[in-house]
């Protein structure tokens, strides 16, 4: 197994896992090139009297939608591409939000100019999932029918419902077929079903360190995550909103939502990647202390607390039960049937990659989606990567999924605009 | 000195023989199929669907970058993510010698395929057969000029010991093109002595 550069060393102390907005400067991933100063778009779809039908049955709507796009539609808008973001992600792929902003959209080293959604080629979109907590609809917003956060009461979600958010959004902005969809994990989860329910709806589909459907072993986790959150004093079913619902960090839950974090959060590495980053050094002496109040003594402790702590100001704990269920229902081959009937509609190029360290979304369930793309004669690229990462891989080795990413989307686009 | 001669798998001569043994708008797998030379050609001249299979990274890209779908993956790990009967042919060429098990793999190559295409060098050439007789010496081919301890030829057979397996494997070998230096020798006489090369379509019997 190979072993980290100093490079990777850097980003991996600064960022891991899914975690939108947390990833390291542009400069550290790239050459400086960046999309620049971005803002996130607001669209208000599905207002009455053409409300969202959930997968549930359940009508909801208005439902606003944030979302950022980067580079140009062309005349004929055949140079789409849509990015589907994982668990906890956000709008903010790329760039920055101001001059002084610390941090890049999370996922800026594949997203810009000269990168592999090359910003100068394609027009770049990803949007806030429905019933997340950075803009869209989600369980922190107002409910319309009482003037509160819905809390609880907000509608159950499921994959499906979020990609319908997404492909209204899509057509909100005037574009009818994507050149590309992509994502990982959870992201990729909607690339599935978007290309499985709109087969017409793109030409390339890409699917990182993602699944058919959830793991018995992920829900599990989800679950005692989900658990953490709802055994929490705090979390007084949901309703723990104070007068300033954007404020989710400050009352609520806390406790457990950092809890659940760290648990994701673990699922998210590798015993190889702990091993070497952390291994069983202590964090602030040489010596061990025999005091179980002690709770941040191993370095990985800390580095697991300083997870949880970071991602309860930015993350609401609502958002993580629905987001976390809708993860833990999808299962593509579910409505079509089998795993054949939901991908051999479609004409897209799929490119499918897995990660050898990722126990969370293991290369088993890549090559699922493989076996039912070469038997329905689909198109069909898939490489099992090598990192030490683990589930993270995706985000972190970005130069890995470039090399692979930028002639796939190249040709792709080749092909539509000679045929 | 003349060296025996494996063919080059790059070969355009190559590409054209198996080509001549696939029908048009079949559906086609390459395994091994590196920068994704010939399912291009497959493609864009006879109309078929195709899909690759290549290890090397590089090679992989390369697929890629012609737009070819390709599947990086070990063959001495066999096929197992390919459904059964998934393709029309499947394409084997100059590998069989270099992989672990080719009696696995030629089972698993019916397996996802109707047919299997197969170009293997012959080990019974009269060269090699020299070579052995006069120097005592493992021999050394022309194009991949490797000792015996360093070679990616793992397997020597020759066109009599590839027929035997197949017989006894039970697979009908449909055609079999006896290559000499470089050009199909249909019903060549001794093929097993002059064929530096044979290409084979197999079927289950």
């Amino acid at each position: 197994m190979r072993h980290f550069t100093a490079r990777e060393e850097l980003r991996y102390q600064e960022n891991s896992a899914d975690m939108a907005s947390e990833i390291a400067p542009p400069d550290e991933i790239n050459d400086g090139l960046s999309v620049g100063i971005v803002q996130t778009q607001f669209a208000t779809l599905f207002e009455a009297p053409n409300l969202l039908t959930l997968e549930s049955g359940v009508k909801l709507g208005p439902v606003k939608v944030a979302y950022e796009s980067y580079g140009e539609l062309t005349p004929e808008k055949d140079n789409a591409i849509f990015v589907c973001h994982a668990l906890t992600g956000d709008a903010h792929v790329a760039g920055k939000h101001s001059v002084d902003s610390r941090k890049s959209g999370w996922w800026d080293g594949l997203v810009g100019p000269g990168k592999a959604l090359d910003t100068t080629k394609y027009f770049v979109v990803c949007a806030n999932v429905l019933g997340g907590c950075q803009g869209t609809t989600g369980p922190s917003c107002i409910n319309p029918e009482t003037g509160q956060p819905y809390g609880l009461k907000f509608p159950f979600i499921t994959v499906g419902d979020i990609v319908d958010v997404h492909v209204a959004l899509v057509k909100h902005l005037g574009i009818s077929r994507l050149l590309g969809l992509i994502g990982g994990s959870l992201g990729g989860m909607q690339v599935l079903d978007w290309i499985s329910r709109y087969p017409e709806m793109a030409h390339a589909a890409i699917c990182l360190a993602t699944a058919a459907k959830l793991s018995a072993q992920g829900i599990a986790f989800n679950a005692v995550g989900r658990r953490a959150i709802t055994t929490d004093p705090q979390f007084q079913h949901g309703d723990y909103y104070g007068t300033d619902a954007s404020k989710y960090g400050e009352a609520g839950p806390r406790a457990g939502l950092a809890l659940a974090r760290m648990i994701a959060h673990i699922t998210y590495l590798s015993e190889a990647s702990i091993e070497r980053k952390f291994g069983r050094d202590l964090q602030h002496s040489d010596h061990l202390a025999y005091d179980l109040q002690s709770e941040t003594e191993f370095k990985i402790e800390s580095y697991l607390h300083y997870q949880g702590k970071r991602f309860i100001e930015r993350f609401d704990a609502n958002s993580y039960l629905y987001l976390t269920r809708a993860m833990d229902y999808f299962d593509l081959a579910q409505r079509p049937g089998s795993l054949r009937e939901a991908l051999g509609q479609t004409d897209a190029r799929f490119l499918i990659t897995s990660y050898n360290s990722d126990w969370l979304f293991p290369s088993s369930q890549s090559r699922e989606i493989v076996s039912a793309l070469l038997e329905t004669h689909r198109h069909v690229t898939y490489l099992e990567l090598e990192s030490v990462f683990g589930h993270d891989s995706f985000l972190l080795e970005i130069k890995q999924l470039e090399e692979l990413v930028t002639p796939l989307l190249r040709e792709t686009y080749r092909r539509i605009r000679t045929t | 000195m003349r060296r025996y001669s494996v063919l080059d798998p790059t070969a355009a001569l190559t590409d054209r023989l198996i080509m001549n043994q696939i029908g048009e708008s079949s559906r086609v797998i390459d395994l091994g199929c590196g920068d994704g030379r010939l399912l291009c050609r497959l493609r864009d001249e006879i109309g078929c669907t195709v899909q690759g299979i290549e290890l090397d990274h590089r090679e992989v890209i390369e697929a890629i970058s012609k737009g070819m779908p390709v599947i990086q993956s070990d063959l001495d790990r066999g096929l197992k993510e390919i459904p059964e009967q998934s393709f029309d042919y499947a394409v084997l060429s100059q590998t069989l010698q270099q992989v672990r098990h080719p009696q696995e793999l030629l089972g698993e190559m019916l397996r996802v395929a109707k047919r299997a295409v197969i170009l293997v060098p012959n080990y019974g050439h009269w060269w090699i057969r020299v070579q052995i007789l006069l120097h005592g010496r493992a021999p050394i081919t022309g194009s991949l000029p490797y000792d015996w301890y360093n070679t990616p030829n793992l397997h020597f057979l020759s066109m009599i010991d590839f027929r035997e397996l197949c017989e006894q494997m039970k697979f009908k070998i449909v055609v079999e093109i006896p290559i000499i230096r470089g050009k199909a020798a249909e019903g060549a006489w001794a093929a097993n002595v002059r064929a530096d090369n044979a290409l084979y379509v197999l079927e289950h019997a």
